[in-house]
């Protein structure tokens, strides 16, 4: 058992890469690993160590080490912060219309700068969410299949291969989405848009009769760039679930499912909750295949997932070759910084709700 | 196909003329226009070239002129080896900039510098009082680009382009749509009309609404600028994406650089009054050859593109996007001087011929003979 564990942390490894890069909501990965590391059969003294006795100079610039890499992500952070309020200032002060509340964007005139976010932001909130809504069960069904179902020579290489997902470089998932998956998509699409055009979030869109550059579109290929970190992230946590308590349920005759439902599911939701907010943040930040694959509509955003736009990342993507201006390119900088606070917030509540499970635990 | 033949014969003339004339120190560049009976409006294939000075050269701006700005600078390299330069494809704007910091020798724009947002005047200062010079090398046709199923012919005049691109027109079967000429026998089905434009910024589009400003004034009273005006239809980024996205629409049309429109988009017919014109190298060329300067007389070459886009001489192609060298007339160091006379005169002729099979269109010999004029008048 300790070997098998001892051997798969490196597979997760590669997994648990991007909860470093947003360090906000690494908490509950950091904090499961933590739990792990007090329980006796994990072995490997060398971690619990430095409790007691004399500090050494080496724990000691250890310690400084890490406490220095913890401040730097800080101030980092801080200082990407007040960059970002910085240069959006004078464009917010020159700006016509209402920032937060109006659909134009027109920056060409420095005389005359009228940009709002309303369209970005539901743009970007709307293709995470519909990436969000595919990307979560599937990647659930991934990581229960790998931990449950699997036999072990079939999960590691299977786990691999969700990993090497994380590789592709997203402009590649772009032009795949843009130049086959849009195509081979369509008459779903036009079934999904036909059929259930009555409720309003698939209603006719406002790029119609054009159906590839949609929400809807987008979202399914972000979702695909969601599955590694979902699944590698809840596989981790699943895979720690109590032996005891699996044991203690098949003991009382407990079928796979129910082991799954009455065990696996209880320990795992925080991580899994957690996974998904951190593919969430991916999703909200996502940038290069959105403005590849997004078609920008002559009207605003009006609700439907069949509807085009550019969200806050692509648009500053496609328009970032012609910066030449600070007042102009500072009203990106706005939206940039929009963008922002909204990953803040997303991560914040995510806490919140992680936090509230872990009670109940 | 079409083109590549013109490239055939032109490249067999680049070659004998290459053969000709050895990497010279001669100072006077040979006119060898007098070799190129055969091909009436293309530019002389080579010409000596006075080589040296600074290496390497820096330059920077417009990133549509990227693809031809390595061309030249292989040529450069071939005909005067050990010169080299460096070019920054930022953006015209920033390339403006830079050259008017005097951080870089100079800059690619796809507009001439502008005296209203006082660069005219700060290029004079950057060039110690000396004017700088505008002069038009890398010249790229704009497609109409469609998508209707069953259609293969379809011609179209600057007013019904103003119309369909801004909403005016709205399904293909319109009478106006058909009225055009040439279009009579054309079966155009019943079919919404899908505008597609560019949603980023683009000199393309910038170049696009100036020729509908010009050429269709009545219609198109939006102006012009570098993100579409027209109110209608979806945006897709860049050249490729607009391309992919006519083809994957049934009824749909854009305007892009022309050597993005193949494989599975045609191109439309443009009828300027005297029937409808062809988009080929020849037909943008014959536009060029008539192309009036807004300063007549003098070295500085900025096109009046309002008069090409207003044009309607018979058999030319007037939609088409120019961008410059905006050079010194004067450098304070001559062995900068040398360097850009050196490569804009290597750009100007054996950069010119390997520019069409990348869709651009070599500048015809009126223009290059000006060109060259003046690159040799800069001191």
């Amino acid at each position: 058992m300790t070997e098998q564990r001892s051997q798969r942390t490196p597979a997760g490894s590669p997994g648990e890469r991007p909860s470093s890069r947003e360090p906000v909501a690494e908490g509950p990965i950091s904090e499961q690993t933590a739990d792990e590391a007090d329980r006796p059969e994990k072995g490997g003294g060398g971690l619990a160590s430095g409790a007691s006795g004399p500090v050494r100079p080496g724990d000691r610039i250890f310690r400084y080490l890490t406490t220095g890499a913890g401040v730097f992500v800080v101030a980092l952070i801080g200082l990407i912060g007040v960059f970002l309020v910085v240069q959006a200032i004078p464009a917010l002060n020159a700006n016509q219309v209402s920032f937060l509340f109006s659909r134009e964007w027109s920056t060409g005139d420095t005389g005359d700068l009228r940009f709002g976010i309303l369209d970005l932001l539901l743009v970007t909130v709307a293709t995470s969410l519909v990436a969000l809504v595919i990307a979560m069960p599937v990647s659930l069904g991934i990581a229960l299949f790998l931990t449950q179902y699997a036999p072990r020579s079939l999960a590691r290489p299977f786990a691999y291969v969700i990993d090497l997902l994380a590789a592709v470089p997203s402009i590649i998932f772009g032009l795949w989405g843009l130049l086959v998956l849009a195509p081979t998509m369509e008459p779903f699409s036009v079934w999904l848009n036909e059929t259930f055009s009555w409720i309003p979030i698939f209603a006719i869109g406002n790029i119609a009769p054009n159906i590839r550059g949609s929400i809807f579109t987008a979202g399914v290929v972000l979702a695909v760039m969601l599955l590694p970190i979902i699944t590698s992230l809840t596989r981790e946590v699943f895979e720690r679930t109590p032996t005891p308590q699996v044991e203690g349920a098949l003991a009382l005759g407990a079928t796979r499912w129910e082991v799954i439902r009455m065990t696996v599911l209880p320990f795992g939701k925080a991580g899994y909750v957690g996974a998904s907010m951190l593919g969430l943040g991916r999703a909200l930040g996502e940038t290069i295949a959105l403005t590849v694959i997004l078609l920008i509509p002559s009207g605003g955003f009006d609700g439907s997932i069949f509807d085009g736009g550019a969200t806050f990342a692509s648009k500053i993507a496609s328009d970032a070759s012609e910066f030449n201006d600070p007042t102009s390119a500072g009203a990106y900088i706005a939206a940039g910084l929009v963008l922002f606070v909204l990953t803040f917030v997303v991560n914040f509540f995510a806490r919140a709700v992680i936090g509230d499970k872990k009670g109940d635990r | 196909m079409k083109i590549m033949r013109h490239v055939g014969t032109a490249g067999i003339a680049v070659g004998a003329a290459a053969v000709l004339v050895a990497c010279g120190t001669d100072p006077e560049a040979v006119d060898t226009s007098g070799r190129q009976a055969g091909a009436a409006a293309a530019p002389s294939a080579a010409a000596q070239v006075e080589c040296g000075g600074k290496s390497p050269l820096s330059a920077e701006g417009s990133s549509a002129q990227k693809t031809a700005m390595d061309i030249f600078v292989q040529q450069y390299g071939r005909k005067c080896s050990g010169q080299r330069l460096n070019y920054n494809a930022s953006g015209s704007g920033a390339g403006v900039k830079q050259f008017n910091n005097g951080q870089v020798d100079f800059a690619g724009s796809d507009s001439p510098l502008s005296a209203d947002k006082g660069e005219v005047e700060a290029a004079k200062q950057r060039c110690a009082g000396a004017e700088a010079w505008n002069l038009p090398l890398v010249v790229g046709p704009i497609a109409l680009a469609y998508n209707i199923a069953g259609v293969d012919n379809l011609t179209l005049d600057a007013e019904v382009t103003a119309k369909i691109f801004s909403g005016g027109i709205k399904n293909w079967n319109d009478p106006a749509v058909k009225a055009v000429k040439g279009n009579e026998s054309v079966n155009l089905p019943d079919r919404p009309i899908q505008v597609v434009f560019r949603s980023d910024e683009s000199g393309t589009t910038d170049n696009f609404q100036k020729y509908l400003s010009a050429a269709a004034k009545d219609v198109w009273t939006q102006g012009d600028g570098k993100a579409f005006k027209g109110g209608v239809g979806n945006g897709a980024d860049k050249s490729n994406g607009v391309v992919e996205t006519v083809k994957g629409a049934d009824g749909a049309i854009t305007y892009v650089e022309s050597s993005f429109a193949k494989d599975g988009v045609k191109t439309a017919k443009l009828d300027s009054g005297s029937g409808g014109v062809e988009l080929t190298p020849e037909n943008v060329a014959k536009s060029l050859d008539s192309a009036a300067f807004k300063s007549e007389g003098s070295n500085d070459l900025a096109l009046d593109l309002d008069a090409i886009y207003g044009s309607n001489i018979p058999r030319a192609y007037p939609l088409l996007l120019a961008t410059y060298e905006i050079v010194c007339s004067k450098y304070s160091d001559p062995e900068v001087a040398k360097a850009v006379k050196g490569f804009l005169t290597v750009a100007a002729t054996d950069g010119q011929q390997p520019l069409a099979e990348k869709g651009f269109v070599p500048i015809p010999q009126g223009l290059q003979e000006k060109v060259l004029a003046s690159a040799k008048a800069i001191a």
